[in-house]
């Protein structure tokens, strides 16, 4: 039979944001694919290097909507780091707090997604509706229910009452609740099993060898938790199991997150009812000495790492960010290899993959062999000169 | 593992005799918490123009330039120095580009930037979204 090459994406309705994936088929069957990343490059690495450490939080906050606390706490914690500040651990515990929060919303949002892909659209819909009570907690909490800027540089801007504390409380027993049953749904009804079980397959050996991390690797039988493996915050002090599971494929990657569903539960209690006294911030100077700091988090989606190198004035001189999806997608390529063109889009919706987190662009010229590094005005003219080229004009702007 | 089929279906069933979930918005009033961040407001009186807000804005949205009319200079004084008067400033606040994160009212040494829960800000003629205040 002879071969055919078909792209998925950058614009497909199975997938919610633009990436490419070339697919080699033979049949039905997937022989080969390749993803091709830079579809939605934001330029917010270099963006930061023109902004103040305390505008990079409002910045960073917005490279994902989902893991908007992970990727700013990731970020202050560096911050603080280089400036050799210590945090009330009341802060801490309120980082903690609003992290374990984000998790349940951004899985409860994934078990959707995955029902969603499986075509099993009731559960999408209930665990859509109760992951309300995850953002109303949210909102009640910190003011916003998505980017909820409760860090600040040295602590946290808003405290917790004991009135949210009962409320935050109430909502959590009523998802504990209603989790037990979508456990139960996710395991004993035979739908979602036929349809995941045995769906992009990917052995322990290969989870090691492609450097998966979060869920996507705990589901191949993988002890891999930031958590765990080096603690930060509070997560040292509070009591917590690291769900793994060896079914090796989508179904269990169902089980993994909904079981760390009920982990979360149990850590947002013992957070809540831990809450020492004390102050919210600690002062930290505008300008930074020189230093050099990575941290890690464990996002929802596994492994966050942000480097950041300062230089004495109030802007960093250099910020990374590695999201958790970038780790993940060269596992995707394996798990698609062999398996069918239907079960693609479950295959990539089965990694929670956040595209435009991990978008990058580096600019290589073939002919002279060089790599270059454009500034933020030379990359806002090139864009503007583009543009002009397709018709509109965006230099008086 | 067990398998049971239709384990769905109770639940279902039971939902028929449930309300909605969604709310009526824009029929019915949309509740926010007392913590939502909304459209920052302006008091000129509190003012003192050391830009601290604009400095710190992420999303450069707002401009606080010396208003058209000012005070007079209060009169001297016999044997006093001559005071100056006290400065006014406006307040131009591009709502299209804030990001509602409120650092400007907390870093404001004087509390001019005041705080409210307005959320339904949305304008079909883009140039109602630039707010000077006075």
């Amino acid at each position: 039979m002879s071969k055919i090459t078909i792209p998925l994406g950058p614009q497909h309705p199975a997938l919610k944001e633009p990436e490419n994936f070339m697919l080699v088929l033979e049949g039905e069957q997937i022989e080969n694919a390749t993803i091709n990343l830079g579809y939605n490059h934001r330029g917010m690495e270099k963006a930061a290097e023109e902004r103040t450490f305390i505008q990079n939080m409002y910045l960073l906050e917005r490279v994902c909507g989902i893991c908007s606390h992970s990727h700013t706490t990731c970020y202050v914690t560096n911050v603080e780091e280089a400036a050799k500040a210590e945090v009330p651990e009341r802060a801490l515990a309120i980082r903690v707090l609003v992290g374990e929060l984000e998790r349940v919303h951004s899985h409860l949002l994934w078990l959707g997604v995955a029902a969603y892909e499986i075509g099993f659209e009731t559960l999408f819909m209930y665990t859509w509706r109760d992951r309300e009570q995850v953002l109303d907690c949210l909102e009640l909490l910190s003011g916003n229910r998505v980017h909820y800027s409760i860090n600040t540089i040295g602590g946290v801007r808003r405290d917790i009452t004991p009135e949210q504390k009962n409320e935050v409380l109430k909502r959590i027993n009523f998802l504990e609740e209603r989790t037990k049953y979508y456990i139960k749904v996710a395991t004993e009804e035979p739908t979602v099993r036929a349809r995941a079980a045995n769906v992009g397959k990917l052995p322990y050996e290969v989870a090691l060898e492609r450097g998966a991390v979060g869920p996507t690797a705990r589901a191949s039988g993988v002890k891999r938790d930031v958590r765990k493996d080096a603690p930060y915050l509070l997560y040292d002090k509070l009591d917590f199991n690291l769900i793994t599971h060896d079914s090796c494929d989508v179904f269990g990657r169902v089980v993994v997150r909904a079981l760390e569903l009920m982990e979360s539960y149990k850590l947002i209690k013992q957070v809540l009812n831990y809450l020492p006294e004390g102050p919210l911030t600690v002062k930290v100077p505008p300008r930074i000495a020189p230093a050099e700091v990575v941290n890690l988090y464990e996002a929802p989606r596994g492994e966050d790492i942000h480097y950041l190198k300062t230089n004495g004035t109030d802007k960093p001189e250099r910020l990374k960010v590695r999201a958790p999806t970038l780790a993940n997608l060269q596992s995707v390529t394996y798990m698609l290899e062999g398996g069918w063109l239907a079960d693609v889009p479950l295959v990539i919706a089965a990694i929670d993959p956040c595209m435009s987190c991990t978008d990058r662009a580096m600019v290589y010229d073939r002919k002279t062999d060089k790599t270059q590094v454009y500034d933020w005005e030379d990359l806002r003219r090139l864009g503007i000169e583009a543009y002009k080229r397709k018709g509109v004009d965006f230099s008086k702007f | 593992m067990k398998l049971k089929p239709a384990r769905m279906l109770s639940e279902v069933l039971t939902h028929l005799f449930k309300k909605p979930a969604t709310s009526g918005y824009p029929f019915e009033k949309a509740r926010v918490t007392a913590r939502f961040r909304g459209r920052i407001d302006f008091d000129s009186g509190k003012c003192i123009g050391c830009q601290m807000c604009v400095r710190v804005c992420p999303s450069k949205a707002i401009e606080i330039p010396l208003s058209e009319e000012q005070f007079a200079a209060p009169p001297v004084q016999q044997g006093q120095p001559a005071v100056p008067a006290k400065k006014q400033f406006d307040c131009i606040m591009k709502l299209g580009s804030c990001v509602y994160c409120w650092q400007c009212a907390e870093t404001c040494p004087k509390h001019a930037l005041i705080t409210t829960q307005d959320f339904e800000l949305a304008q079909i003629d883009p140039s109602k979204l630039v707010r000077h205040y006075k």
